[in-house]
């Protein structure tokens, strides 16, 4: 019952999420943490967070990851298998389609009016895990972390203007908060 | 047979180390594809590699899974793309099995913890440049339907709670009839 859940949950993510990288974000944070209580919030912020620092598309990390957590290594398989199932499907149509017609002109409509969708998705879902680095769990305006803020801050401006790779930018941002606290910490002593 | 056989090993040896190399999703994996089986092996056409590109990126699921499926049914017919795909999915799969494994150890040790807290303001800053780039691109196209579509969904998504997969197929309908209203618009025109 389980392993079915995990695979309808995966084929949906995989179903839904169009146009690559952070599209599948907002469908698995859905499908883990608000319809099955699979991941708590922090959890699923790891998992991209680990998604992101390891090869790999996000989706497939997250089906790994969710599944060996929910019903072990027979999960993880199954919510991998149901992740690419509906892209095998539908791929190898669409290809099929293609060769024959070579016009795909309706699709590029309907694709144009999904991204601005897919944007907003991403956004929201940027915001959630924003609220989570910047104020913690309670997301009250109260428990603003400065150190998880100053840290967004320069992460965000050293992206804009120097795009480095998004790894370095997230392992600088792990080792300078954890220099922080240290710093904090002896400062205090 | 066996010349069959060797290819099927190329296939599956070229999508697993493109998949385990390939850090930063699916934009990444189409040049190194391009280079491995258009420039390498020769087995697809440089044109019809961006051909592939577009295809992938307009289907549902991880672009990289999509590209291995394409170039592997283009290498090797239908037990190709299976193949393409099970070279593609396994180094993740055994990556992150292993790190699954170690997670709850691992997110005990208070320095691990103190450096995914930091991790955590670093994705929250990439994915807002990811944001407004795309947002960037979006003003671009300079399509009032599109950019009303943007404000509109996130409202849906972020205030009014409603699911995810209503707003894509919402958005999809309304592409459509996007498309064939212009359509014949045209060819009342013609």
């Amino acid at each position: 019952m389980l392993l079915l859940q995990l695979l309808w949950s995966f084929f949906q993510i995989g179903l839904f999420s169009i146009g690559g990288g952070y599209a599948a974000m907002p469908l698995i944070q859905q499908q883990v943490t608000v319809e099955h209580s699979w991941l708590t919030m922090t959890q699923f912020a790891d998992i991209m967070a680990i998604a992101e620092m390891t090869p790999g598309p996000i989706a497939i990390n997250s089906a790994t990851f969710v599944g060996i957590r929910v019903a072990g290594i027979p999960g993880a398989l199954v919510a991998t298998f149901g992740c690419v199932l509906p892209s095998c499907v539908i791929v190898t149509l669409l290809a099929w389609v293609y060769y024959r017609c070579k016009g795909l002109s309706l699709v590029q409509d309907m694709l144009g009016c999904l991204r601005p969708a897919v944007v907003a998705m991403i956004a929201s879902a940027g915001l959630t895990l924003f609220i989570l680095a910047i104020f913690g769990q309670s997301g009250d305006i109260a428990d603003l972390n400065y150190a998880s803020a100053l840290i967004f801050v320069l992460g965000l401006l050293l992206l804009r203007l120097k795009k480095p790779s998004p790894i370095l930018v997230m392992a600088g941002s792990g080792a300078a908060f954890a220099a922080l606290h240290y710093a904090a910490e002896a400062i205090k002593l | 047979m066996k010349k069959k056989l060797q290819r099927y090993l190329t296939l599956f040896w070229a999508t697993f180390q493109l998949s385990a190399c390939t850090f930063g999703g699916g934009f990444v994996i189409i040049p190194l594809m391009r280079r491995k089986f258009v420039e390498g092996l020769g087995w697809i056409e440089e044109q019809e590699m961006l051909d592939l590109a577009a295809i992938a990126q307009s289907c549902p699921g991880a672009i990289a899974v999509n590209a291995a499926i394409l170039v592997g049914y283009r290498a090797c017919g239908l037990a190709g793309a299976a193949i393409a795909v099970f070279g593609t999915v396994l180094p993740p799969l055994i990556i992150i099995s292993v790190i699954s494994f170690f997670y709850a150890a691992f997110r005990e040790n208070e320095l691990v913890s103190l450096v995914m807290q930091g991790m955590l303001a670093g994705v929250a800053a990439v994915i807002c440049d990811v944001v407004v780039s795309l947002c960037g691109a979006l003003v671009k196209e300079r399509s009032a339907l599109h950019l009303a579509i943007l404000p509109a969904a996130f409202v849906l998504v972020r205030f009014l709670d409603v699911n995810i997969v209503f707003i894509i197929l919402g958005c999809a309908g309304i592409g459509l009839a996007e498309g064939l209203l212009r359509s014949r618009l045209e060819r009342r025109r013609a």
